[in-house]
């Protein structure tokens, strides 16, 4: 996909975002509009993944930790064919297999998360799984810097170096925000690279909005032989949406009807200039 | 006890959310005891504790979301002889932090006051994640610790005060909805272990606890206006240890007892009811409304309950069949 094209998608994605929040009432408005770029990289220039192929022994895995995301990890399903985009009409609904955090009912959807800090278990699994069968996939797991103090994380970047896992890459969606404030105020997880590096990781940082420096990240993988990448990922919570961005409220603020048209326009005005 | 009538009227009074009578209960304790300590794990803002701190800071220890680590330095916390709150999901502080509950809380009788907050399936359509359905089973089968699961403000206020000046550990487990008031005809007094009969009836029983008493009381009204049957409503607050005096009163009536909570079928108070039963010779008509074994529906909480018939309706149905 050209970078015009990424742009234009990332672009049409925010706007299925919001529109679905709001059809819901109910979603993780500002954490999906942060990670929204890295999974239209992800999934439109970076996975081997396909809705004909997903039973693949040989697939790529892209699990979302961040599992409060899942309207982002929806919206690129639907747009890459997983299931008709109108499903998400039901989303959180009444009898809905559309749930507020991703499930494997839902096609497309690798693992069940929501408790945050089990992804990247899973995706060491998956990795250490792909050696023992001698598959040349790879595994991609998306994860909160809220999430990080879940001591769980800490097992499986253990683990994961442990086992050299240079098929594992795992991407700080790293907005600087979690629920009750700043990352930094909360639980204090700086400096993140020096953390992984000791853990014999190899981090690189880029700007999660960037399409070209996600890619180029994303190409250079592994970033050196034998050990685990991280992407730091800086991103800023509630993107694109000017009064949304970097603003507490938006963790699972719903807009309300001026403010979805404001947002709805702000994206439209946008997309104009692409 | 008072009249159907009179019942049904207050209970249209809907009181706070039981979180936020929580919230405001743990300030007032707070104003002249320093030793009050909550700790967080990027919940203060779900377990409405803003307010709290902002006013004590220093009373404050926010971990993080890191729930293992949250209990364990409670624990830590609380050993030293301050009066520690626990407050977390419900969902994660119950399953995440399980060991550490068993061990450095009960085990370890480090009398920390746990807080499962947005309990049962109060998060709705956030799934199975985020619900808390297999608390009252798992923690059961803990030796050392006080269950319960408080119906309305007033025994949401009396659990908070009794708890934190009870000098071991308690879970706690309420949701976020706005709580009608059960009747003030029901005896006004609290006490872990001792269940409050907040209606009196002859032909069913109904054992309901935490946000299901409501439901519970729903269909009592219906009995009565539809089918001239009178229930007794029991809120079984406290999971553990049960009320077996209680239990044994209400079942020696011999007629059709029915349990409802907000919680897996197995495991709860339903099976905790059925056991002591069993093993004391009743042989009532018995039934247990609660979640089934499966992938819990989507919807919001009341979805839900609706679904599963913890409701007035769902709850008459079952009546009517128990007592054929
Ligand atoms: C184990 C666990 N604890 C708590 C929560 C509740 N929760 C959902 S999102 C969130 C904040 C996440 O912050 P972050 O990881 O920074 O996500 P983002 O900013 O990308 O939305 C919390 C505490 C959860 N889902 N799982
Ligand atoms: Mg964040």
């Amino acid at each position: 996909m050209t970078e015009r094209e990424l742009k234009r998608k990332s672009v049409e994605y925010r706007k299925k975002i919001l529109k679905y929040i709001y059809g819901a009432k109910a979603g993780h408005t500002g954490g999906s509009l942060s990670c929204i770029d890295i999974l239209n990289v992800l999934y439109n220039s970076v996975l081997n993944v396909s809705p004909e192929d997903f039973d693949s022994p040989d697939r790529d895995r892209y699990i979302q930790s961040k599992g409060h995301c899942v309207e982002a990890l929806y919206v690129v399903l639907a747009d890459k064919g997983f299931f008709p985009e109108a499903d998400l009409e039901t989303l959180c609904k009444y009898q809905s297999h559309y749930i507020g955090h991703p499930t494997r009912k839902v096609h497309g959807v690798e693992q069940n998360t929501g408790a945050l800090g089990h992804g990247l278990s899973l995706s060491v699994g998956n990795a250490i799984a792909a050696r023992l069968d001698r598959k040349s996939y790879r595994v991609f797991t998306l994860l909160g810097d809220g999430e990080l103090p879940e001591g769980s994380n800490w097992e499986a970047a253990l683990t994961a170096s442990h086992y050299k896992l240079d098929n594992l890459c795992a991407i700080i969606d790293h907005n600087k925000l979690q629920i009750s404030g700043r990352t930094i105020d909360v639980c204090n997880t700086d400096p993140i690279d020096k953390k992984f590096e000791s853990f014999g990781w190899a981090v690189r940082e880029v700007d999660g909005h960037d399409h070209r420096q996600l890619r180029e990240a994303f190409d250079s993988l592994p970033f050196e032989p034998d050990k685990p990448s991280l992407i730091i990922a800086h991103t800023v919570k509630g993107k694109g949406i000017s009064y949304m961005e970097g603003q507490l409220k938006w963790h699972h603020g719903v807009p309300g009807e001026d403010q979805y048209r404001a947002a709805q326009l702000e994206l439209d005005e946008v997309m104009e200039t692409i | 006890m008072g009249a159907l009538e009179e019942i049904k009227s207050e209970t249209q009074v809907v009181g706070l959310a039981n979180l936020e009578t929580f919230s405001n209960t743990l300030q007032a304790l707070a104003e002249n005891d320093k030793h009050i300590i909550v700790v967080t794990s990027d919940s203060r803002g779900s377990g409405k504790l803003v307010p709290f701190g902002a006013k004590f800071p220093e009373q404050l220890i926010e971990i993080g979301i890191a729930e293992q680590n949250l209990v364990g330095v409670a624990a830590g916390i609380a050993s030293t002889g301050k009066k520690v709150f626990a407050v977390s999901p419900a969902c994660f502080l119950t399953a995440r932090s399980f060991e550490q509950i068993k061990n450095d809380v009960a085990y370890s009788d480090n009398p920390v006051n746990l807080i499962g907050i947005s309990a049962g399936v109060s998060y709705g359509a956030l799934g199975s994640t985020h619900h808390s359905l297999h608390d009252f089973a798992a923690l059961r089968a803990v030796n050392n610790l006080i269950i319960a699961a408080p119906a309305d403000n007033f025994e949401t206020e009396q659990a908070i005060k009794q708890a934190a000046a009870l000098d071991k550990p308690v879970y706690l487990r309420f949701g976020k909805k706005n709580m009608p008031h059960l009747p003030s005809t029901a005896e006004r007094t609290f006490e872990f272990g001792k269940g409050r009969e907040v209606l009196r009836g002859e032909d069913l029983v109904i054992i309901a606890t935490g946000e299901a008493v409501y439901p519970a009381l729903e269909a009592a009204e219906r009995l009565h206006s539809g089918y001239q049957l009178q229930s007794s409503v029991v809120s079984m607050h406290t999971i553990k240890p049960l009320d077996y005096d209680l239990l044994a009163k209400v079942a020696q009536k011999g007629v059709p007892i029915i349990t409802v909570e907000e919680h897996s079928i197995y495991g709860g108070l339903g099976e905790a009811c059925a056991s002591f039963l069993m093993e004391n010779g009743f042989n009532n008509k018995f039934k247990i409304i609660g979640i089934p074994d499966e992938y819990t529906v989507t919807g919001s909480q009341n979805d839900i309950f609706n679904h599963y018939g913890i409701s007035g309706e769902g709850i008459t149905q079952v009546a009517l069949t128990l007592l054929k």
